[in-house]
C-alpha cells in the first residue's frame, strides 16, 4: 500500500499493479512510503538560461545551445544536448566549442531570466510563504501545514506546480521531496530534466553512504582532499565516525558534517535569508598586467556592484577582490572598510589597493569584485569616518536617478569612459 | 638553579609579568613565567606571542639557570605566603620540578625547558627616546577610553602614537577613536622623536604599560619600530608588536570651523547627564540637549522607564538648537576635564561637536552626535 501520486493527471492512491495511473495510464508515478508525509522541497530549473533561449527560439529546439559571453569567456548554462557532448557549465568557452563546435553560443540576457525567475517565483509563493530563493533558479519550499489549504498532500501540490509551470513559462522544472534541505537539494538533482524524486528519511542514511563526501554542502575540492586524508572518502565514513572526533578535527563544521552524514538538517527553510555578497566579475578578450588596465576594467565592475547595493539598500563591510592569473589560479584579497559601502568610489578605493599588491608583473586573465558581510544600509552617518561616503552616496544616488530617466547612458562617471567608449 | 629572594621583591616582578599570560593557552609553555637566575638577581619574563613583559629582581643566586613553571600557580603561591617570608627557589637536575619552600610550606611545579620559551625579538627598534613618566601616563588617560573593541575594524583597537610636526613646535600625540568619539592627547616631542614611525599600541599593551608606569620612576624610555614598541619602566621593560594597519586621517574628522561655543562647568554637567541618563534605553543611551542662551536643558525620553529633565546653566549666547549624545561617551570625556570648565563647539546637530578642556590645551576630543 505504498501511496502513489501520479504527476500527469494528478491521482493519488496506493501503488497500482501494473505500475501505471488506473485513471490516466501515465508511467509517470512517483511512488514512495513517506510521499504522504514529507513537506520539505527543493526546486530547480532545468538548464535553465539555455531553456528560456531555446523557447524563445524555437529553430534550436534539436540543437545545442551553450549560453555564455565572448570568445574568452565560460559557459554559464549549456542545454542538455550539449550536454550529451559533454559540455559542461564554467567551462572555458574555447573547450566547449572544441568538443562541441556546432553549439549555438547565446550571450546571456539577465533582464529576461529575471523575468521569467519572477514568473516562477511568484507561482512558488502562491503555494507557501516559506520560499527561500537561493539563485534565479533554485529555491526551497516548507509546504508543512498546507495540506488542508491545498487540499492535497504537498507532493501533489508540487507536482501541480511543476505541471503549471511547464505550461505558463514552456519551462520544465525538477523537484526534489524529503525531510529536510539538505536531503531535497539532493534529490531535486536525482532526476534532472523534468524530474520528481523523493528521499524519505528512512532511506537517508543508506541512500547517502556510498557517496563522495563532496555531495555534502560545504565540502570543496580543498576540503575533501583534507577529508580524504582524514580517512574519510564517503559519506558512510563520516556517518560512522564519531560526532567528538570530527568536532575536534574540523572544528565547529566536524559537526555539522556528522549530521549531514546522518541525512539531518536542522536549517528551516528562511524566505529573509540573507544574501551572502554581491560581485561582479569580467572574463578579458586579452590577458592583462599593467595595473592601469586592470584598474579600467575594475571600475565599471564596483559600479555595478555599488548599484546593485543602492538598489537593494544593503551595504558591504568588506571588499574582496578577485583575480584568474593565466594558469586558472584563483586569487583572493579582502578588507573591511572604514564604513558598510554602498558606493562604487569605496569600493573601488580599497580594490585598487589590494590590487597594487597583486598587479606586479604577473598577468590576469580575469577580474572581480565583491561586497560582503552585508548589512542593512544606515540612514544619516552616525559615524565620524562616514562622511566620505555620505557624500559619494550623495553623487552616486543622484546618477542614479539620471539614469532611470533618461538611460543608463545618460551619465557617466569619466572613468567609465575608458572602457566603454561613447560612439557620438 | 637555586636561589633565594624575599616574598616581597618576588610578588612584585611576578606581579608585573604575571597579567599577560592568558588564562587559556593552547600552547602550554606561554602559561609560564621563565626565570633566569645570573649573578645578583633574576628576571622574569612572560608573553602572549604579542606582547613580552620582563622583569628583573635582586636575589641571592646560589646557582645560575633558567627554567619555566606555570605563571598564575606561581603568583598566588607566593601570594599566599606570609608577609616578609624569604622564598627559595629551586631547580635541580635530580628533580624534574621546581621547588619552592618557604618556613614550613614546600610546593613542586611542573617545569618546561627555557630553550622551548619564546623570546621576542628586539630587531629594528629605534634609539631610546626618554619621556617623563607623568606625561606618558597623561597621553594614555586621556585618551584610552575611546579606543575601539569592535573587531571589524581592527586598525582603531589601539592607540594611535605619532609624531606632528618639526623642529620645536613638534609635539608626541596620541589619538584613539571607535568612530563614535575620539580622543587626542599631545605634549612636547621629547628629543629624538622626529622621524620615528607612527605605530598603532594594542589595547591590551596600553593597559599593561599604564599598570606598569605607576611603579615606574620618573622617567620611562621608547623605543619604536615599524611593527615593535619597547617600553623601558626601571627594571622592567615591556616589549609589544603593533596592529598592522594604517589609521585613519583622523585629522579630516577633528572640527575646524565649529562656531558654536558654549562653556559650562563640568561637573555639574557630568552629575546632571548621570542623573538624567539613568533611565535612558540600555542600548543608545541618548541624551537629548536644548541648547539656548544661557541654558542647557536635559531631556531623556524613554517609552518603557519615563522622562527626566534638568536645567542647567552655560555659558552660550548664539540661536537655540538641539543636539543629541550617548550619555556614556558625554560621561567619558567629561571624565577627562582637568579644570573646571569644559568648551563645547558645535556646527549642527548632526555634524561632529568639538570637546575642550579649558585648562589643557593639549587634549581634543570629537563626538558623533545621534539623532534625536
Amino acid at each position: 500500500m505504498t501511496p502513489t501520486l501520479c504527476r500527469d493527471c494528478f491521482w493519488t492512491g496506493p501503488e497500482p499493479q501494473p505500475r501505471r495511473c488506473p485513471r490516466c495510464a501515465s508511467p509517470r508515478l512517483v511512488v514512495h512510503a513517506e510521499l504522504d508525509r514529507l513537506t520539505i522541497a527543493h526546486m530547480d530549473c532545468d538548464a535553465f538560461y539555455a531553456s528560456v533561449e531555446k523557447r524563445d527560439r524555437p529553430e534550436l529546439r534539436d540543437l545545442p545551445v551553450i549560453v555564455g559571453g565572448g570568445k574568452r569567456g565560460v559557459v554559464t548554462t549549456c542545454c542538455y544536448i550539449a550536454r550529451i557532448n559533454g559540455v559542461r557549465s564554467a567551462m572555458p568557452m574555447f573547450k566547449a566549442l572544441k568538443i562541441c563546435p556546432q553549439a549555438t553560443v547565446i550571450k546571456p540576457d539577465f533582464t529576461k531570466y529575471r523575468t521569467e525567475s519572477r514568473r516562477i517565483m511568484d507561482k512558488l509563493a502562491r503555494l507557501t510563504p516559506l520560499v527561500q530563493p537561493l539563485s534565479l533558479d533554485e529555491a526551497w519550499l516548507d509546504l508543512t501545514g498546507c495540506e488542508r489549504l491545498h487540499g492535497g498532500t504537498a507532493a501533489w501540490v508540487l507536482a501541480r506546480v511543476q505541471a503549471d509551470i511547464e505550461t505558463d513559462t514552456g519551462l520544465t522544472v525538477s523537484v526534489g521531496l524529503a525531510a529536510n534541505k539538505f536531503l531535497a537539494k539532493i534529490a531535486s538533482d536525482l532526476d534532472k530534466p523534468r524530474g520528481f524524486s523523493v528521499i524519505g528519511a528512512a532511506e537517508a542514511k543508506a541512500f547517502l553512504a556510498p557517496r563522495p563526501v563532496s555531495i555534502l554542502p560545504g565540502v570543496g575540492p580543498a576540503f575533501q582532499k583534507s577529508l580524504a586524508i582524514a580517512g574519510y572518502q564517503t559519506v558512510g565514513d563520516l556517518a560512522k565516525a564519531d560526532p567528538k572526533t570530527l568536532a575536534t578535527t574540523f572544528g565547529v563544521y566536524g559537526l555539522r558534517l556528522s549530521q549531514l552524514a546522518q541525512g539531518q538538517d536542522a536549517r528551516a527553510v528562511d524566505p529573509d535569508q540573507e544574501r551572502k555578497s554581491v560581485s561582479a566579475e569580467t572574463t578579458f578578450n586579452d590577458d592583462l598586467t599593467q595595473v592601469g588596465d586592470l584598474e579600467d576594467e575594475l571600475w565599471p565592475l564596483c559600479e555595478k556592484v555599488a548599484r546593485h547595493l543602492r538598489k537593494d539598500a544593503i551595504a558591504g563591510r568588506v571588499a574582496v577582490l578577485k583575480l584568474r592569473t593565466t594558469d586558472f589560479r584563483i586569487i583572493t584579497r579582502r578588507r573591511t572598510l572604514a564604513v558598510p559601502t554602498q558606493t562604487a568610489k569605496a569600493l573601488f578605493a580599497v580594490a585598487r589597493e589590494l590590487l597594487a599588491a597583486e598587479a606586479k608583473g604577473a598577468a590576469y586573465r580575469l577580474i572581480g569584485i565583491g561586497a560582503t558581510e552585508l548589512v542593512e544600509a544606515l540612514g544619516p552617518a552616525s559615524d565620524l569616518f562616514a562622511g566620505d561616503e555620505a557624500r559619494a552616496l550623495k553623487s552616486a544616488r543622484a546618477m542614479d536617478a539620471l539614469r532611470d530617466k533618461f538611460g543608463a547612458d545618460a551619465v557617466q562617471s569619466g572613468r567609465a569612459l575608458k572602457t566603454n567608449p561613447r560612439t557620438p | 638553579m637555586k636561589f633565594t629572594i624575599e616574598r616581597a621583591a618576588l610578588i612584585k616582578a611576578l606581579g608585573h609579568v604575571q597579567s599577560v599570560v592568558e588564562r587559556r593557552n593552547t600552547i602550554p609553555i606561554l602559561s609560564n613565567v621563565l626565570l633566569s637566575a645570573e649573578r645578583g638577581g633574576v628576571s622574569f619574563s612572560a608573553t602572549d606571542l604579542d606582547m613580552e613583559i620582563v622583569d628583573f629582581a635582586d636575589a641571592n643566586v646560589d646557582t645560575p639557570g633558567q627554567i619555566t613553571a606555570p605563571a598564575h600557580t606561581l603568583y598566588e603561591i607566593v601570594r599566599k605566603l606570609p608577609e616578609g617570608a624569604e622564598v627559595e627557589l629551586r631547580y635541580a637536575g635530580d628533580d624534574p620540578r621546581l621547588q619552592i619552600s618557604a618556613g614550613r610550606s614546600k610546593f613542586n611545579l611542573p617545569v618546561l625547558p627555557a630553550g622551548d620559551f619564546p623570546v621576542m625579538s628586539s630587531d629594528g627598534l629605534s634609539a631610546r627616546i626618554t619621556l617623563d613618566t607623568n606625561d606618558l601616563i597623561r597621553l594614555i588617560d586621556k585618551t584610552r577610553f575611546a579606543i575601539s573593541t569592535e573587531e571589524t575594524r581592527y586598525y582603531l583597537n589601539g592607540l594611535y602614537l605619532h609624531t606632528v610636526g618639526e623642529g620645536a613646535s613638534a609635539q608626541l600625540r596620541a589619538v584613539a577613536t571607535d568612530g563614535h568619539r575620539l580622543a587626542l592627547a599631545e605634549m612636547i616631542a621629547p628629543e629624538g622623536t622626529t622621524g620615528v614611525p607612527g605605530v598603532i599600541v594594542p589595547r591590551k599593551t596600553i593597559q599593561e604599560a599604564r599598570r606598569l608606569l605607576d611603579d615606574a620612576g620618573e622617567t620611562v624610555e621608547l623605543q619604536v619600530s615599524a611593527s615593535k614598541v619597547r617600553l623601558q619602566f626601571g627594571r622592567a621593560s615591556l616589549t609589544s608588536k603593533v596592529i598592522d594597519g594604517s589609521f585613519p586621517d583622523y585629522m579630516r574628522v577633528i572640527p575646524r570651523d565649529n562656531d558654536k561655543s558654549l562653556t559650562v562647568n563640568i561637573s555639574v554637567f557630568a552629575a546632571a547627564v548621570d542623573r538624567v541618563a539613568t533611565i535612558s534605553a540600555e542600548k543608545s543611551r541618548s541624551v537629548k540637549m536644548a541648547i539656548e542662551p544661557g541654558k542647557i536643558v536635559l531631556t531623556v525620553r524613554n517609552m518603557e522607564a519615563g522622562q527626566a529633565v534638568e536645567e542647567l546653566e552655560c555659558e552660550y549666547d548664539r540661536d537655540s538648537f538641539e543636539i543629541g549624545f550617548n550619555a556614556r561617551y558625554l560621561l567619558d570625556v567629561a571624565g577627562q576635564i582637568q579644570g573646571e570648565a569644559a568648551e563645547f563647539r558645535f556646527a549642527d546637530p548632526a555634524s561632529p561637536t568639538l570637546v575642550l578642556d579649558a585648562s589643557d590645551p593639549g587634549v581634543q576630543y570629537v563626538l558623533m552626535p545621534l539623532r534625536v
